[in-house]
């Protein structure tokens, strides 16, 4: 029996690692080569040593599209995270109690069900439905809805709203996946700790501070970091919704965006890795740091 | 547990007192006042709701509409007929249909290899001990912190050395590769709960190594192989990114996935102003979501909700 058992190991795990290392492992490594290249993807590869990070460094449209990387980093999660909390809050202890149990409200598996539908939806689908919904024209959707006076907003052709636009659509997206993850968290907390609490007088709102909240932490947590990958994201949004994309004037540019233009359209292998690695430590340090500042002391379930 | 019972305890004791000084003399108001939550409740829920659905509803309504009709007419308002031109113009002359079918194909031999060599892997890494099985681990699960993008241009010169740009079978590998670190970390954690057991009275059977995973490990991991399978055809069908950089080349353009025609429709719409048509691609592309949902609603819900929650 002990014989068979090396030989069982690697054949199981010699098609897996090797598709892994060539198209994951390989790739990633290749990405800090290429970054200290200027490589346009043809011919010998040329090493020229930091030149691409001290162009990066004096290019504007890089540094344009960090703070909108940043601010989808920033306000995605928060906003996120306080809707579905709210929300599946609502769904799960809004119904009032009936002999002496908290329930949800009427219907809460319905709304349960359709505000989870868009996270089926790929996001390059609601990408064309929004660039429709935010039509600077009377077909757009809200501009058609707002009264027959008022003058077209442009939304995504207005420097100013492009990427709040960006924000709502990704909030949209992704709040009923969270509403679920929440409201699954919040299932498991026993019901005998509301009781308990609203026994004590506890009102609804103290009970959300001081009980959801603090179960739920872990879970929160774990949101926080799965928007904040999203966030770091975003490419098919960008690429497919906004005006001249990334525009206008670079004004919905993202990073994800300047790398797939970089490699693909301007040909500059070498320039688009060394914004990926930009992008590797970005997501490093933002990983740190979720880890160190949600790191309280939750309450163990 | 009598820590936790205690803690909310004590903090709601002050509230409560709080509570109670700002409401004296309200008593018989208590059950008024959760009514009136309950209807604050359903009415944010109700708006919520509208939020979400009403881009949707806008979009299957849009698609029986004239051009004349979407500029002019109230966005909400029904279609004048109801004509289904739109939709045939979409599946053929738009080729919705084949894209479709392309995805369908896709995303059925991706997932299915994703499962099988990620769960080989996983059940490999759970459960026999042997020199570098850590490091083989820690090496899938690091894929999960950084982003596909990142590699995108090295990512694209492998495939293009490889002969594999424009080819299925290159976007296949790939949708596996990168769709391992998920799938390996989190049956991994699956495999490790499984009761060692049976599969030691199935050694004593004389079962081989093989066959105790595909007989016995595979259908005592049902539950995980489930909820990851979901998981993973739901990831595959949208992605975009993939499909944009490795389907390229000379011909690329029958062989486009769903999300990559939809966006391409999308900017060839805006040249021809031919809306309902997109509208009419759009609910195509949709509609079929709505009825695996409305089919697997609980599943889909476990499936992509159960990362998280590990």
């Amino acid at each position: 029996m002990r014989r068979g058992k090396y030989p069982f190991i690697i054949g199981f795990l010699i098609v897996p690692v090797a598709l892994y290392c060539t198209f994951v492992v390989a790739a990633y490594i290749q990405t800090f080569q290429l970054s200290l290249s200027n490589w346009s993807g043809l011919g010998p590869i040329e090493y020229v040593g930091f030149d691409n990070f001290t162009k990066l460094w004096h290019d504007e449209l890089f540094w344009k599209s960090i703070r909108h990387n940043l601010f989808l980093l920033i306000l995605l999660p928060i906003v996120t995270i306080i809707l579905a909390l709210v929300f599946a809050f609502l769904l799960n202890v809004g119904g009032g109690h009936k002999g002496g149990t908290t329930r949800g409200v009427w219907g809460s598996k319905i709304y349960r069900v359709i505000f989870f539908f868009p996270q089926l939806l790929a996001l390059a689908i609601v990408a064309v439905i929004f660039g429709r919904v935010f039509g600077p024209d009377k077909s757009g959707m809200l501009n058609g809805l707002f009264p027959a006076d008022w003058k077209p907003w442009l939304f995504l052709a207005d420097e100013r709203y492009a990427m709040l636009c960006i924000l709502i659509v990704l909030i949209w997206q992704a709040v009923g996946f969270y509403v679920v993850l929440f409201s699954a968290g919040m299932g498991s907390i026993p019901a005998e700790i509301y009781e308990a609490a609203a026994l004590d007088g506890a009102t609804r709102i103290t009970l959300f501070f001081r009980i959801t909240i603090p179960l739920l932490w872990n879970t929160v947590q774990v949101a926080w970091v799965y928007l904040g990958i999203a966030a770091f994201d975003a490419f098919a949004l960008v690429n497919i919704m906004t005006v001249d994309r990334g525009g206008p004037n670079g004004a919905s540019s993202v990073l994800s965006l300047m790398i797939y233009r970089n490699a693909f359209e301007f040909s500059q292998a070498g320039y688009a890795s060394a914004l990926g690695v930009v992008l590797f430590f970005l997501t490093l340090t933002f990983a740190a740091l979720t880890l160190r500042v949600t790191r309280r002391d939750s309450v163990e379930a | 547990m009598t820590n936790l019972t205690s803690t909310p305890g004590t903090d709601a004791v002050p509230a409560a007192v709080a509570t109670s000084t700002k409401s004296a003399g309200r008593k018989p108001d208590k059950k008024r006042d959760v009514n009136a939550f309950t209807g604050l409740a359903h009415i944010a829920l109700f708006a919520w709701a509208l939020v979400t659905a009403g881009p949707l509803i806008w979009v299957l309504l849009a698609s029986f509409k004239s051009n004349t009709e979407i500029f002019l007419g109230e966005p909400f308002a029904l279609p004048e007929h109801f004509s289904f031109q739109t939709y045939f113009d979409a599946w053929g002359e738009a080729h919705i249909g084949r894209y479709f079918l392309n995805s369908v194909i896709v995303v059925i031999i991706s997932t299915a290899g994703t499962m099988l060599f990620g769960s080989m892997a996983a059940y490999v890494l759970a459960r026999y001990r042997f020199w570098g099985n850590r490091f083989i681990y820690y090496l899938f699960v690091s894929g999960l912190a950084f982003p596909t993008f990142m590699a995108l241009a090295p990512l694209f010169y492998i495939l293009k050395s490889m002969g594999l740009l424009g080819s299925y079978t290159g976007l296949v590998l790939v949708y596996i590769a990168y769709s391992l670190p998920f799938t390996v970390f989190f049956l991994a954690a699956f495999f490790k709960t499984l009761p060692y057991e049976i599969e030691e009275a199935a050694t004593v059977d004389g079962a081989s190594h093989t066959r105790k995973f595909f007989q016995i490990m595979m259908p005592m991991a049902k539950s995980g192989l489930v909820s990851i399978t979901i998981f993973n055809i739901v990831g595959q069908w949208n992605q975009y990114l993939l499909p944009v950089v490795i389907m390229t080349g000379p011909g690329a353009e029958s062989k486009y996935l769903l999300t990559q025609g939809i966006a391409n429709i999308s900017t060839s719409a805006g040249y021809h102003a031919e809306w309902s048509t997109l509208f009419a691609a759009l609910v195509l592309s949709i509609l079929p979501m709505i009825i695996v949902y409305a089919i697997f609603q609980r599943q889909i819900q476990a499936g992509l909700t159960a990362g998280a929650v590990k």
